[in-house]
C-alpha cells in the first residue's frame, strides 16, 4: 500500500468533495501565507503563459478578461438598474 | 602562470596519489559544482506557452471535459451559460454592450491582420539578443581556449630553459678558461721579458769588458812601439819586400 498522503499536502484537484471543508480549514490564512499563495499563483501563471520564447496572445488576454469579469461583478449592483425586464 | 606554479608545487609524489584524492588535495580552496543543486546552467525557456483556445480559455479546460462530453462539450456548456446569463439578465445588455462589441470587433480584426507581423518583429528582437549573448559566450570561450594553448606553449618553453642554461654554463666555462689561459700567457711573457733583460744585461757587460780590454791592449801595444823600433821594423820590411820582389822577378 502506498503511504497515505496527508490531507494538508494534497492538491486541490485531488481533494474529495466531502473533505473540502476540512481541507479549506487547514490552509494557511496568515498574511504571510496569503502572500505566499499569491506569489505562487503568479509564478505559475507567469511561467506558463508569459515567460516563454514565443508567447502568444492568450497570456495577456486571459488577464484582461479576468479583469473585465471582476469589474463587472463589482459594478453589478449599479448595472442592475439597466435591466429591461423586472421579473425573470 | 598558475599552472606552472601548480606544476612546481606538485611533484611526482602528489601525482602518485589516486586521482580523487589528488583532485581533492589540489582544489581544496575552490568549491566546484559537485552538488546536485547548482544554479548554472539555467534550463532554457520553454518554446511555447500553455495552449489557449480562442485567446480566452486554456486548453486544459477542454481536455478536462473531453472524457465525459466529447469535443462539443465545452461549447455546449458555453452556449448554455451564455443563454442563462442573458435570459436571467445577469449580464445586462445596455450601451456598454454596444461599445464593447465595436471595440472587440476592431481589436480582433487588428490582431488577425497584424498579429503575425508583430510576432515576427518580436521574434527578431529576441533573436538578436540571443545572438549577441551567444556571440559573447563564444568569444569568451575562444579567448579562454587560446589562453589555454598559450599556457601550454609557455610550459613547453619552460622545459627548454634547461637547454638554455646548459648553453650559458658552457659559455661561461669557456670564458673562464680563455681568461685563465690569457693570464697564463701574460705571466709567461712577463717572466720571459725579465729573464731576457737579465741575459741582455750580462751580454752587454761582457761585451763592454771585451771591447775595453781590446782597446786597452791595443793602446798599450801602440804606446810600446818606440820610434827606434818603428824605424828598424820599416827597414826590415823594405828589405823583405826587395827580397820578395827579386824572387818574384825570378819566377816570372
Amino acid at each position: 500500500l502506498p503511504a497515505a498522503v496527508l490531507l494538508k499536502d494534497t492538491k486541490l484537484m485531488d481533494v474529495k468533495l466531502g473533505q473540502l471543508g476540512s481541507w479549506l480549514a487547514m490552509r494557511d490564512f496568515t498574511p504571510g501565507g496569503i502572500l505566499g499563495a499569491i506569489r505562487r499563483g503568479h509564478e505559475r501563471y507567469y511561467n506558463k503563459y508569459i515567460n516563454v520564447r514565443k508567447g502568444g496572445l492568450g497570456g495577456l488576454s486571459m488577464v484582461l478578461a479576468g479583469y473585465i469579469i471582476l469589474s463587472y461583478m463589482w459594478s453589478y449592483s449599479h448595472i442592475k438598474h439597466d435591466r429591461r425586464r423586472k421579473y425573470h | 602562470m598558475l599552472s606552472r606554479l601548480v606544476l612546481r608545487a606538485a611533484p611526482a609524489a602528489l601525482r602518485a596519489l589516486p586521482p580523487p584524492v589528488a583532485v581533492g588535495v589540489l582544489h581544496t580552496t575552490r568549491p566546484l559544482h559537485t552538488t546536485q543543486q547548482s544554479l548554472a546552467p539555467v534550463p532554457p525557456l520553454p518554446e511555447k506557452g500553455g495552449e489557449v483556445r480562442h485567446g480566452l480559455i486554456p486548453e486544459e479546460f477542454f481536455q478536462f471535459l473531453y472524457p465525459k462530453t466529447g469535443v462539443t462539450g465545452p461549447y455546449m456548456l458555453g452556449t448554455g451559460l451564455l443563454l442563462y446569463l442573458l435570459s436571467k439578465e445577469i449580464y445586462v445588455v445596455n450601451h456598454e454592450t454596444a461599445a464593447a462589441a465595436c471595440i472587440l470587433t476592431v481589436i480582433v480584426y487588428a490582431i488577425k491582420k497584424f498579429g503575425p507581423q508583430v510576432a515576427a518583429f518580436a521574434d527578431k528582437l529576441n533573436e538578436e539578443k540571443m545572438a549577441s549573448a551567444l556571440a559573447m559566450k563564444n568569444d569568451t570561450i575562444q579567448t579562454l581556449q587560446t589562453a589555454i594553448e598559450e599556457e601550454k606553449k609557455e610550459q613547453w618553453r619552460a622545459e627548454g630553459h634547461s637547454y638554455l642554461f646548459d648553453a650559458k654554463r658552457n659559455n661561461i666555462a669557456m670564458l673562464l678558461e680563455a681568461n685563465y689561459r690569457e693570464r697564463l700567457l701574460t705571466v709567461y711573457s712577463e717572466v720571459k721579458k725579465r729573464l731576457d733583460y737579465q741575459v741582455a744585461l750580462q751580454n752587454l757587460k761582457r761585451q763592454k769588458e771585451q771591447d775595453h780590454m781590446i782597446q786597452w791592449v791595443e793602446k798599450n801595444v801602440v804606446q810600446s812601439i818606440t820610434p827606434q823600433q818603428q824605424k828598424e821594423s820599416i827597414a826590415k820590411c823594405i828589405l823583405d819586400l826587395k827580397a820578395l820582389s827579386k824572387s818574384a822577378h825570378a819566377t816570372v
